[in-house]
């Protein structure tokens, strides 16, 4: 470019005292040495500025998708959950094990348990069982001679194929990882609530104690050890199946093809993950 | 079949507070009061023109104090930025930075450019602290041309005219942003965006009529009698489509009597009963709608009509508070089990207190009060011996009517013989 100008008597080439001379080939080249010197500096402050949050300091940070959903890798893993009602005896063992592993602050909640009480007066109680368990809670036990029939359902997190809690999240702290799990990116979260408000399912919580936006993530750290969550471990009667969807000959893939089991809020089309046996319509 | 109260063990209180609650209310000012300077600037409806420049700096003053209830509210303020840097494209919320932002400077270029004339011929003209305040703000200019000034309009209608979709996208979407909560069958309709935005052009112009009949009232001067009644007339329209979108909705809520109608009608009834049926349809509503007719009949009194006018718009920013209230707070009183309600007191004290609630909507006041100080806001303040400078500067309509409007009008009654054209000659040149 310069050359050309010199050609076309446009200027010196170069050849003359610079302070003296204010040839065009050297504005142009001035020009064009501020634009791609500001253009350097300016790419270089946005990257200072975004690159740090989008890359962050390990796994759970790495920017998702703008589905939210992690970018799955060959060979990853699909995990399930399964609760059985029809085994769920309400020790509440489960609750304990969940709180003990995952620093779970008191009076919140990643699991609980709900025992439905249908009488025979036609009138249905539903509450939650204590940590410790019905026996011993001090708690008035009920006159088996006026229930009709009664159950416990555990519940917990139903890790959504089509979480609304991922699609509200404003700044991607909530994603979905390869394995299908949902997760919160503790250093991102801004505590919004948003998340909070868009689970169906009560899932979601904001945590006291760290502000982030809080849930069950299936022990996450556990499962990727190939270790059982928590609640599964430590639950006497496995009403609490976890296990790997794209195995046939793992246990929740032949439980779930011989009985038949329900997703919760199906008509809001979330597409949970944790499938639930033994349930009724009165469960919510 | 029956179940006790049920309420899931993460449902113990509510996530969204009062603040929630003033975001929402404060950005329906701020849109409504813009869409009422818009009114005469873009539509030229002069009837407006003595509440244009108090319609545009309030929203203004509203809209940069619109963001301190949400970081109250967040539980990590200091990643607020998160929201643009990082933002999450199926987000409703993860907008907000963007449009809020996106409105923000186009409210502080706009009002800039309507007070140029001003703020430069004060910049010449003060000294002191006072002189350097308007040549920070005159940035660098010092003098204004009969060229300059065509330019500034045609810049302020324009900026006008974006301002009206930008500021239906920002109140809009806060009430989709409620709208698209699927999981609360109090929030999830998609009448709630438009409800929000009508309701916002309603509490616009009953806050422009409180603050516009208050502020003449503290400065000894009557309102204009045909302003208060035309934007009386509006707030009128207005608030019939507002409440009877809210009533549709109800309404067909209640005629649907879906699974969750039960939990619905219940919290309507014994958790909302005062702030939903007597705040905001009784005092808030059915008030205001009498009051308005009174206002609106064209041979009343005008110190009644002002009066009668007032009052409504009183009941009328207490009946959308209550709305906001109503939804925000309302669709978080039961627990998404649907068996069971928790109970909110808003405390006095802390980040999301009755206190800090307080100081949030007095901010924005405070700002107003400032930029009066600063800002000619009322066309008779207008200094005599500038009229070269400003006279006309906000409308410049093309066509010669509106631009002898302009000048009339601003211009003292003595000096209203004078040629149109004599007046624009600048006597800078």
């Amino acid at each position: 470019m310069i050359q050309e100008n010199n050609d076309t008597g446009g200027g010196c080439g170069g050849t003359c005292d610079k302070s003296s001379c204010a040839c065009p080939s050297d504005e142009m080249t001035s020009r064009r040495q501020f634009l791609q010197r500001a253009s350097t500096v300016t790419i270089g402050a946005m990257s200072l500025t975004i690159l740090p949050v989008a890359m962050g300091d390990g796994t759970e940070s790495q920017l998702p998708m703008a589905n939210g959903k992690g970018a799955p890798n060959e060979g990853d893993q699909l995990f399930g959950f399964l609760v059985d009602s029809d085994k769920c005896i309400g020790a509440g063992k489960c609750m304990t094990a969940c709180r003990t592993e995952n620093d779970v602050p008191e009076g919140s909640h990643r699991t609980w348990v709900e025992r439905y009480v249908h009488f025979k007066d036609g009138t249905l109680q539903v509450d939650t069982v204590p940590e410790t368990g019905f026996a011993g809670s001090g708690l008035p036990i009920i006159d088996p001679e006026l229930v009709d029939r009664s159950f416990f359902v555990p519940k917990l997190c139903n890790q959504c194929e089509d979480a609304p809690c991922n699609q509200v999240c404003p700044v991607h702290a909530s994603f979905t990882s390869p394995q299908g799990v949902e997760l919160v990116d503790p250093d991102r979260c801004i505590g919004c609530g948003y998340c909070v408000q868009a689970c169906p399912y009560g899932a979601r919580f904001i945590n006291p104690e760290t502000n982030n936006a809080d849930k069950c993530t299936w022990c996450y750290h556990r499962v990727m050890r190939n270790e059982k969550p928590a609640c599964v471990e430590a639950c006497p009667v496995d009403a609490r199946v976890f296990g790997r969807l794209d195995d046939p000959n793992s246990e929740i893939s032949k439980r779930i093809a011989k009985i038949p089991t329900d997703v919760l809020k199906e008509h809001l089309g979330t597409h949970p993950k944790t499938r639930y046996a033994g349930i009724c319509g009165e469960v919510k | 079949m029956d179940a006790n109260s049920f309420v899931f063990p993460n449902d113990p209180g509510i996530a969204w507070s009062i603040m929630i609650v003033l975001y929402p209310y404060i950005t329906g000012l701020v849109a409504g009061a813009f869409v009422v300077s818009a009114l005469y600037h873009v539509f030229h409806q002069e009837v407006l023109k003595p509440v244009a420049k108090l319609a545009l700096v309030t929203s203004l003053c509203f809209c940069s104090c619109a963001t301190l209830p949400l970081l109250l509210h967040l539980h990590h303020p200091e990643r607020a930025l998160n929201i643009m840097v990082t933002p999450n494209g199926t987000s409703a919320m993860a907008g907000f930075g963007f449009i809020y932002s996106l409105y923000m400077l186009l409210l502080v270029v706009e009002v800039w450019l309507v007070f140029r004339p001003t703020i430069v011929e004060r910049a010449n003209s003060r000294i002191g602290a006072a002189g350097l305040v308007y040549r920070i703000l005159a940035l660098g200019a010092r003098k204004m041309t009969d060229g300059s000034r065509q330019v500034d309009d045609w810049a302020i209608r324009l900026l006008a005219m974006a301002g009206i979709p930008i500021a239906c996208i920002l109140h809009g979407y806060v009430g989709f942003l409620f709208g698209a909560i699927k999981a609360n069958p109090w929030w999830s309709t998609a009448l709630m965006p438009v409800i929000f935005l009508i309701s916002a052009i309603v509490s616009g112009i009953a806050g422009l009529i409180v603050l516009y009949v208050g502020m003449c009232w503290r400065r000894g001067v009557k309102p204009d009698a045909d302003c208060v009644r035309a934007m009386c007339r509006y707030l009128w329209v207005a608030l019939v489509v507002a409440v009877s979108l809210e009533m549709l909705e109800l309404g067909h809520m209640a005629y649907e009597s879906g699974a969750e109608w039960k939990v619905l009608s219940t919290l309507l009834t014994e958790h909302l009963a005062v702030s939903y049926g007597l705040i905001q349809v009784v005092i808030g509503s059915l008030c205001p709608f009498l009051l308005l007719l009174i206002a609106v009949r064209p041979r009343l009194n005008p110190r009644l009509m002002t009066a009668c006018g007032g009052l409504a718009s009183l009941l009328v920013l207490v009946q959308v508070f209550a709305m906001r209230w109503n939804v925000v707070v309302g669709g978080q009183l039961f627990s998404k089990s649907y068996r069971g309600f928790v109970e909110y007191t808003v405390p006095w004290g802390g980040r999301e207190g009755i206190i800090a609630a307080a100081i949030v909507l007095t901010l924005p006041l405070l700002a107003l009060w400032l930029a009066d100080k600063l800002l000619p806001l009322w066309q008779d303040s207008e200094p005599s011996a500038s009229l070269p400078f400003e006279t006309g500067s906000r409308i410049m309509s093309p066509e010669p009517i509106g631009a002898a409007f302009a000048i009339t009008a601003e211009t003292p009654p003595a000096e209203r013989t004078q040629p149109v054209q004599a007046q624009l000659t600048s006597p800078a040149k």
